[in-house]
């Protein structure tokens, strides 16, 4: 049933697991000094900038904040529609 | 070079910094060595009361800073433990009557006499906190499993990072390990991996801190709850020993769990 639950995203996360997850998203931005606001202005200045070059789905760009260790990294997952087409 | 110079500090307040800091001197003195606790802490004085000592201040670290007093004179020694000492903070000053270098000072004129400065740290991140680890030769850091001591535990890393004086240590302090098991409390490895840091301990909840605070007897000095067991831990890791972190399953007290505990004992 735990199984079940588990796999299927029923179950109800403890308060263990809701804190270790607001933990982990509150220190990233804290580390690096950026607010979720900032990183959509991040994210739109990017948007605009790349769109110069290639089109791209900006529906389905994800730029997140990462942590390994106490290591943080920005990574921009960024969908491109078509490659403009050359000659 | 004399002594090594440990500051405890925290970020948010209220997580343990001085009940460590005086639990760890007190192991440390047990264990043989010369050991002199500092209460950084200006303004905010509580190693004393926590200590026991708080009867026999006549001089503190702000008047030894000024000149208004040897640094003997602020040494007050622990009549129970050979070899354990305590300079008082000033309880009618402010964090500003001192400045880094002062605790850069003191500390270098105590190093030739100790083995070991432990330094308590006040809360925050501004002047007081600054004080305090500009001596450091390492840095503990002690948190509760919660997420606002977590949060402000990981300003503090990163702040001594930016100086130059990491990497700092952790000791996670009052585990409740019945809240772990039904999954309402962090544990150690939830902690650890947000935090990124060496773990030097951890310390289990115990009721007895609040009893040996209400009688001015750190409780390694009574040396029977796990908190007194824990912290005499983290002291031989200090001296280089190699303890392994504690257990934190209580006995269940289920009355299988019991029996299976009669029959092994048998």
């Amino acid at each position: 049933m735990g199984l079940f639950n588990y796999l299927f995203g029923s179950r109800r996360p403890t308060s263990r697991e809701v804190a270790k997850s607001r933990l982990q998203l509150v220190l990233v931005h804290d580390r690096v000094d950026l607010s979720p606001q900032k990183m959509q202005m991040l994210r739109d200045e990017l948007i605009s900038t790349i769109s110069k070059y290639v089109e791209i789905d900006a529906e389905g760009m994800q730029v997140s904040l990462t942590q390994n260790g106490r290591q943080c990294r920005l990574t921009a997952d960024i969908p491109i529609l078509s490659a403009r087409p050359k000659r | 070079m004399g002594a090594t110079v440990i500051t405890i500090t925290s970020g948010k307040g209220g997580v343990g910094k001085t009940t460590a800091t005086a639990n760890l001197s007190a192991a440390l003195a047990m264990k043989g060595k010369r050991v002199v606790a500092i209460d950084a802490d200006i303004g905010l004085r509580n190693l004393d009361v926590v200590m026991g000592l708080e009867n026999r201040i006549v001089y503190d670290l702000v008047n030894v800073v000024e000149g208004a007093c040897r640094l003997r004179q602020a040494l007050i020694k622990d009549k129970r433990i050979e070899n354990l000492y305590m300079i008082p903070a000033a309880q009618s000053r402010d964090k500003n009557a001192i400045h880094p270098q002062d605790m850069i000072d003191v500390c270098d004129q105590l190093r030739p006499e100790f083995d070991f400065i432990l330094i308590d740290s006040p809360a925050g991140i501004e002047q007081g906190f600054r004080n305090a680890v500009a001596p450091a030769d390492r840095i503990c850091i002690i948190t509760t499993p919660e997420v606002s001591a977590v949060r402000d535990a990981d300003r503090v890393v990163g702040l001594i990072e930016a100086e130059g004086k990491g990497p700092a240590s952790l000791i996670l302090n009052r585990l409740r390990p019945k809240m772990i098991q039904r999954g309402d409390m962090l544990d150690t490895a939830d902690v650890l991996d947000v935090l990124a840091i060496e773990l030097l301990g951890i310390v289990p909840e115990d009721e007895t801190i609040i009893v040996s605070t209400n009688r001015g007897i750190p409780v390694v000095m009574e040396n029977k709850s796990r908190a007194a067991q824990a912290f005499y831990n983290i002291a031989a890791r200090l001296l280089g020993e190699n303890v392994p972190i504690m257990e934190l399953e209580e006995p269940s007290s289920s009355w299988l769990s019991k029996i299976a505990g009669l029959i092994r004992r048998s």
